[in-house]
């Protein structure tokens, strides 16, 4: 809401210009000649004449027409407080066009009408519903227009955005859980560790990780980490290093890596610790999210079933 | 210079200087230009530089096309046009030395400090703060020369370029240094006095009268002057005149808020800056119509005058882009243009079309006379045809390619499958823009080739010059 004082002194401004606009058409036509003429104002500056001719009169009607449509268009869409008289539908009712009403109206209307189509599919299990070729075409459709942009639109990720094709799961890959994982979002958190573990112990650590996978190591270091990794890592990774997908661990020996798995990157996640962000999908997605949750973890569940 | 060519009552040292200096700048500005718009279309062109990257190389772009360029083409022009239409010699010449050293010391520091990304990241105001100090009082040298020179002038009245000219300069002078008010952090940080929303307010009030003060009413003026002197005919209408100078000028101030449809600005201020962009189509025209109709009378004259053609042609692009800019300025027009290179391709029809072709046509006409020949008297007519060929076909080229890649870009981003899900993914709309790309920067080479020709025109009209005045000061021992 506006004040008084910046209603009238924006009013003023706006309505004032248009209308002087009016004003100047009005007061310099009078006293215009009717017809074109040879005849000049008698001034001449540097051997440049001014003809005294009319306003062309064509010129003068699209002028009144602008400022006829410009009052319209104010009246429609609003000015200051007063909201104009165009409206939009939201939530079921009338109300005054602005641009996030009009937004929201859009959206609701077609929201609702793209509703039975997503209906549909919902009460079908993921399991079967990844052989209905439609279904897995909007899914398709929703992920690239949705995830593609950290998840690639081939989903086969990049470094910090998990691979979703290789049926390797950070929070699990049963349908229940990738549906959890969209509709909540993920929170991923490996600590720095340079404070506890020190320069030395980080760089025993590095060759403990590595040598998980099988991975060149130096057996020296990795003998030294041995008992620091069941003291500091083996409560999320477990005492084997195959991770714990209840609080979304990495399974360190199967030479998958979310952030790198060279010494150098495997060096910075164990000195900075990582910070993994799964957006919440729920907000997101809008009115029908269920629906398109659905059909999200259909098309993601059938990347590693097919 | 020789002071030979010196015109007895005028200044035309700083004309000359200026005219000379605004074909200069021209070429680097639009290879600036060329250089990124191919780095659009093979961004390998970056060669991963920072100082090379198009982010550091676009400002230098705008800023030394609009304001090296332009600049120099209003200073030279707005100099030699007060001093004959009121008879009278500048009010400073010491002034306009200043600000014939001043502007360039400006371009100078620009083209080093903006590739280096020192930057207050206002568009079209990306100098830092102690360079916008200096613009300021060399424009501040500007006006009180400029209006100084009406002051002494011996001319009953004052001629409708020169009032465009005053609009321009003073307007320029509030809006410049209310956008750039900053607090300094150090010699090259500062942060805006602005924040937020009203900050981007500020920034477009200004920024579109970058486009209506700068780019138009001050090549309005360079137009009033030109079109009546190259045609050989009287203006067609003083009533005109007046009446779309006071509309244009009270109008154009209000239309800055059409770049920030569906934003966070109020919506009523976004209503307010589209409808005074709608009434400004009107006002816009009347200097479209009383360039158009000057010529009544002298159409043929089009035939054998390429520097006539130039004055014409620019009227034309002027006359389209001041219609395309209202329509694109309404709500439901914009949510498909914005954004998209549409607007590149609108701005360029003003740009190369309107501001770039009314400057050559008055350089052509211009700088024989400031080498004491006549006027449009150049080394070549051929070649000022040459480039006016280019010239069109580029600025046609590019607005082309621009709008059907914008129109392009604003249906495929809203483009949806009949599931709700969109049809195209934002770099599919990238990967189809590629051809647009590659057309503009061969409308954008054609259109520096034209320059290059300008300048080896410009550059043989001095030498025959000079050649004239010693034959001449020969003849006279």
């Amino acid at each position: 809401m506006l004040s008084t004082f910046w209603q009238v002194w924006i009013s003023v401004i706006i309505l004032g210009s248009i209308i002087s606009c009016g004003v100047l058409i009005t007061y310099t036509s009078r006293g215009m000649r009717k017809e074109e003429t040879d005849q000049t104002t008698g001034h001449s500056y540097d051997g440049i004449e001014e003809i005294d001719n009319p306003l062309p009169r064509w010129w003068v009607f699209m002028f009144w027409g602008t400022i006829i449509f410009g009052l319209g268009y104010l009246a429609s869409f609003g000015l200051g407080n007063y909201k104009g008289f165009l409206t939009v539908t939201v939530d079921g009712q009338e109300v005054a066009w602005s641009q996030e009403n009009q937004w929201k109206a859009e959206v609701q209307a077609f929201e609702k009408e793209i509703a039975p189509l997503y209906a549909q599919y919902s009460s079908t299990p993921i399991e079967e519903l990844i052989h209905n070729d439609d279904a897995l075409q909007t899914g398709q459709r929703l992920f690239k227009s949705n995830c593609s942009v950290c998840h690639g639109s081939g989903a086969k990720g990049a470094l910090g955005f998990p691979n979703l094709t290789d049926n390797d799961w950070l929070y699990g890959g049963a349908p229940a859980q990738i549906t959890q994982t969209i509709t909540n979002g993920r929170q991923g958190a490996m600590p720095a560790w340079i404070a506890i573990l020190g320069e030395e112990g980080v760089t025993e650590m590095v060759s403990y990780v590595r040598s998980l996978s099988g991975l060149k190591h130096d057996e020296t270091l990795v003998e030294a980490a041995a008992p620091k990794f069941m003291q500091n890592c083996a409560i999320c990774h477990g005492a084997d290093g195959k991770g714990n997908q209840m609080m979304g661990a990495p399974n360190l020996t199967d030479e998958i890596w979310l952030y790198g798995g060279s010494s150098k990157q495997i060096e910075m996640t164990l000195r900075h610790g990582r910070n993994g962000n799964m957006p919440a999908h729920k907000e997101i997605l809008g009115d029908n999210a269920d629906a398109k949750i659905h059909l999200l973890a259909t098309y993601v569940y059938s990347l590693s079933h097919q | 210079m020789s002071t030979a060519i010196d015109h007895p009552e005028y200044n035309y040292k700083v004309v000359r200087q200026f005219a000379i200096m605004t074909v200069v700048w021209g070429i680097v500005g639009m290879t600036a230009g060329v250089f990124i718009a191919a780095q659009l279309a093979w961004p390998a062109l970056n060669f991963d530089t920072p100082w090379l990257s198009f982010g550091r190389l676009r400002p230098l772009h705008t800023n030394a096309v609009i304001f090296a360029f332009g600049g120099s083409a209003l200073f030279a022009t707005s100099y030699f046009i007060v001093q004959r239409t009121c008879r009278t010699r500048l009010f400073s010449d010491t002034l306009a030395s200043f600000t014939f050293w001043g502007w360039n010391t400006v371009i100078v520091l620009a083209a080093i400090t903006l590739p280096m990304g020192l930057t207050s990241t206002k568009e079209y105001a990306e100098l830092e703060w102690p360079i916008d100090i200096l613009v300021a009082i060399v424009w501040v040298a500007y006006v009180v020369n400029f209006l100084g020179t009406l002051a002494i002038r011996k001319e009953k009245h004052i001629y409708v370029a020169n009032w465009f000219f005053a609009a321009f300069m003073i307007m320029i002078a509030i809006l410049y240094i209310g956008n750039n008010l900053a607090v300094p952090v150090t010699l090259t940080k500062s942060y805006s006095l602005y924040a937020g929303t009203v900050d981007a307010m500020v920034q477009w009030w200004w920024g579109h009268n970058a486009v209506g003060f700068f780019l138009t009413a001050g090549f309005l003026g360079i137009m009033y002057y030109f079109v009546p002197k190259q045609a050989g005919r009287p203006v067609y209408s003083y009533r005109l005149s007046i009446v779309h100078f006071w509309a244009l000028i009270s109008i154009y101030v209000w239309a800055g808020a059409h770049h920030l449809h569906y934003s966070a600005l109020p919506d009523w201020a976004q209503t307010s800056g589209m409808v005074m962009s709608l009434i400004l189509l009107a006002p816009s025209w009347g200097g479209m119509i009383n360039g158009m109709m000057t010529l009544s009378g002298a159409w043929h004259k089009l035939r054998t005058d390429p520097i006539l053609r130039f004055l014409v042609v620019s009227l034309s692009f002027y006359g389209m882009s001041t219609f395309e800019g209202p329509m694109m300025a309404i709500k439901t027009v914009n949510a498909l243009s914005h954004n998209t290179d549409w607007t590149i391709g609108h701005v360029h029809s003003g740009a190369l079309g309107w501001v770039a072709m009314v400057s050559i046509g008055a350089m052509y006409h211009l700088i024989p006379i400031m080498f004491g020949r006549k006027a449009g008297d150049m080394y070549s007519i051929a070649l000022i045809n040459a480039h006016f060929w280019l010239a069109t076909i580029g600025t046609v080229f590019y607005i082309v390619a621009m709008w059907v890649n914008g129109i392009m870009q604003g249906l495929m981003w809203r483009a949806v499958n009949a599931d709700g899900t969109l049809t195209f993914s934002f770099v599919e709309s990238v990967s189809a823009s590629h051809p647009g790309y590659v057309g503009r920067v061969i409308g954008g080479a054609l259109f520096l080739t034209g320059m290059l020709i300008m300048a080896y025109n410009v550059y043989m009209t001095v030498r025959a010059a000079k050649k004239d005045i010693a034959a001449t000061a020969i003849a006279q021992a």
